[in-house]
């Protein structure tokens, strides 16, 4: 016959059994729910629309120009978004690891407005000047790459102004003047 | 809109109090002033326990390659091939192998080697391989076959003229003051015309007296009127003359001053005393005036070409070389800096414009590529002035196609000397708010990578290119509207 201390002792294991295995569910619910506010945090959506050809004009640090380099990369419908997307697609050219004109991986366009009438605004992030190289021709070389690539994409822009964090800076990074619009015709004309 | 008219007066009213006050107490600084045939220079005498003492390290670099590095308790030192060690607080060190014996203890000062003046006589040709002449008196110290020797004639006319002539193009800066004019010669290296001084039999100019102290020359004319000073034969020749009564009057608005050297202008009358002023000949042999801008300075470092060298040092040094280069193809050259100094983009262009340059060269350095990039102004041909008045971001307009073929020379010659250069546009301002024919020139490591940046040598090599291509332009750089 089984002494009936142990059969309380067992009853007794088995009630803490299931009341830890009812603790670590919850537990697992909470972190569960934790874990999609994170997933909350805005994120650049995915690119959506159909893939078009286009035209990136890539720096060269060594050659000291830019070369033109054909790309499909999918675009949305508004003219916008559209150069949004172009010069994001030029970003992740310049932050591979092996690129020929490095820049930051924490630098990003924030935003790019398209006033009328041809005049584009591109709104860099902080990191995008804070962290670009200083130099006449880098970062001359930079700004070529973003006028000419957004110049040719997108239909009627012809002048083109760069801020930093909304805000009008001196220089890129100490060098090129931030403080007027660029010519498109003229950048065209100065890298070909 | 901003527009030149508008903007150049407050500039350049607080540009001349800037650079006067930087002249003046630069002017009470002891400084040991280096002459030779790849580099002009001064260094900061620094007084330690009573004695002279000067920074090795600075002493040598522009004169060739250069290391240095502290070893435990001792202080490394490489120049070109030679070996050098030096302990602080011991006078005995070891030059390329042998012993030498310091006339005071070396001393290790916030990270520089220094030795005493007094040394330099016997410590430099060690290094050099050849004596040097070295003024101790006056730290003037002359290496190489480089003096200026001159010669004073009086021609006793009507009215009489002194006519100093040099063997070299000079470029004092002149002042003048009752009965006296003064040349005071900061990086030429004249000697002494035979006595220290020359005395006339004329009532007018009476006397002619050489003096030399902390590291410059000075020649001192008397008179009983007043004098002026103008220049011919390609800067080698001064004619010291009194002025005729009725040229004295009415005489046109002062120039702009600068610490660096002398702005040209027509000698129309005597400067005001203490005025510091010179003269162009004028006609045959017009002195064109050329605006040197080592980029970035004080708080403003540019670029970190590595952990310790910033870009406003090289090109602080870049430009004194080039001025160098200049004046020996007879241009008259002001550096918008010649110390760490800290000046706005519009107090540059200010300074140039109303300086009515007929060059202005801005100078950068860079880590990355090679050789050197020449850059124009990035603006349309076309610009957008209005009558006499020029939009301030357009102002290069007029004179951007002179600037491209100027530097489209530059970098020819760059070329022909084995330097890689290209020339290219840039949104680099001050150029687009000059009027004169501008460019600018970013130097880039050389062959042997970027240790080549600061070395003497190789901004040598750049400057002489750049100084060659300009020269024959002259013509085309006259004053602008």
């Amino acid at each position: 016959m089984i002494p009936r201390s142990l059969v309380i002792a067992v009853a007794a294991m088995l009630v803490v059994v299931v009341a830890m295995g009812t603790y670590v569910r919850r537990m697992r619910r909470q972190a569960g729910t934790l874990q999609s506010a994170a997933d909350l945090q805005p994120v650049a959506p995915p690119p959506s629309g159909p893939t078009e050809t286009v035209t990136l004009y890539i720096a060269d640090d060594a050659a000291g120009t830019l070369r033109a380099q054909s790309a499909q990369i999918p675009l949305p419908g508004g003219r916008q978004q559209r150069a949004e997307e172009l010069l994001r697609a030029l970003l992740r050219i310049y932050q591979q690891p092996d690129a020929g004109h490095p820049l930051a991986p924490a630098a990003d366009i924030r935003s790019i407005y398209l006033v009328a009438p041809g005049a584009a605004v591109i709104d860099l992030n902080t990191a995008f000047a804070d962290q670009h190289r200083s130099g006449v021709l880098d970062e001359q070389l930079t700004v070529n790459s973003l006028v000419e690539t957004l110049a040719v994409n997108v239909p009627g822009v012809t002048r083109v102004r760069i801020l930093v964090e909304g805000n009008e800076r001196e220089t890129l990074a100490g060098h090129a003047d931030l403080t007027d619009f660029f010519d498109a015709s003229t950048i065209a004309q100065a890298t070909h | 809109m901003r527009v030149l008219a508008a903007l150049s007066r407050p500039a350049l009213v607080f540009l001349l109090a800037l650079t006067l006050l930087s002249a003046a107490t630069s002017a009470d600084e002891k400084r040991v002033s280096v002459y030779s045939s790849v580099a002009t220079y001064a260094l900061p005498v620094i007084d330690r326990a009573g004695h002279e003492y000067v920074g090795l390290l600075e002493l040598l670099e522009p004169l060739g390659r250069v290391s240095a590095e502290k070893s435990g308790s001792r202080w490394k030192l490489r120049y070109n091939a030679i070996d050098s060690e030096f302990v602080p607080g011991r006078a005995r060190a070891r030059i390329g192998g042998r012993d030498y014996d310091l006339p005071l203890p070396f001393l290790f000062d916030n990270s520089r080697g220094l030795v005493p003046v007094s040394s330099l006589s016997t410590l430099l040709p060690r290094f050099l391989g050849a004596p040097v002449n070295f003024r101790e008196s006056a730290r003037r110290l002359f290496i190489g076959d480089v003096a200026i020797q001159s010669s004073i004639l009086l021609d006793p006319g009507a009215p009489p003229r002194l006519v100093l002539n040099f063997t070299a193009p000079v470029n004092p800066t002149i002042s003048t003051e009752p009965g006296k004019l003064r040349m005071l010669f900061r990086r030429d290296p004249v000697v002494p015309p035979g006595g220290q001084s020359i005395s006339f039999d004329n009532k007018v100019i009476t006397q002619v007296g050489y003096s030399e102290s902390n590291g410059a020359a000075e020649l001192d004319v008397s008179a009983n009127a007043a004098l002026m000073a103008t220049f011919s034969n390609g800067g080698r020749t001064i004619t010291v003359a009194a002025v005729q009564p009725s040229a004295a009057v009415g005489t046109a608005p002062s120039p702009p001053t600068f610490p660096g050297g002398p702005v040209p202008q027509n000698p129309t009358g005597p400067p005001p005393a203490g005025q510091i002023t010179a003269a162009s000949s004028g006609d045959t042999s017009h002195r064109v005036l050329a605006v040197v801008d080592p980029a970035h300075g004080g708080d403003e470092r540019g670029s970190a070409l590595t952990a310790t060298l910033a870009e406003k040092d090289v090109t602080l040094g870049f430009a004194r070389l080039l001025r160098h280069e200049l004046e020996q193809r007879g241009f008259s050259v002001v550096l918008l800096r010649d110390a760490d100094l800290n000046l706005t983009l519009d107090q540059r262009a200010g300074a140039a414009n109303a300086a009515r340059a007929g060059i202005y060269i801005s100078l950068h350095a860079a880590s990355q590529g090679t050789g050197a990039r020449v850059y124009t102004a990035l603006l349309p041909v076309e610009g957008r002035s209005n009558g006499t008045f020029h939009a301030w971001n357009g102002a290069q307009a007029r004179a951007l196609p002179v600037s491209r073929t100027v530097a489209a020379a530059v970098v020819s010659e760059m070329q022909k000397r084995q330097l890689p250069a290209r020339g290219s546009s840039a949104s680099l301002r001050p150029l687009n708010n000059v009027l004169m024919p501008a460019l600018a020139v970013e130097l880039a490591p050389g062959p042997n990578g970027i240790s080549d940046l600061p070395s003497a040598n190789y901004q040598q090599q750049a400057a002489a290119a750049i100084a060659d291509a300009v020269a024959p332009f002259r013509d085309r750089m006259g004053v602008q509207p």
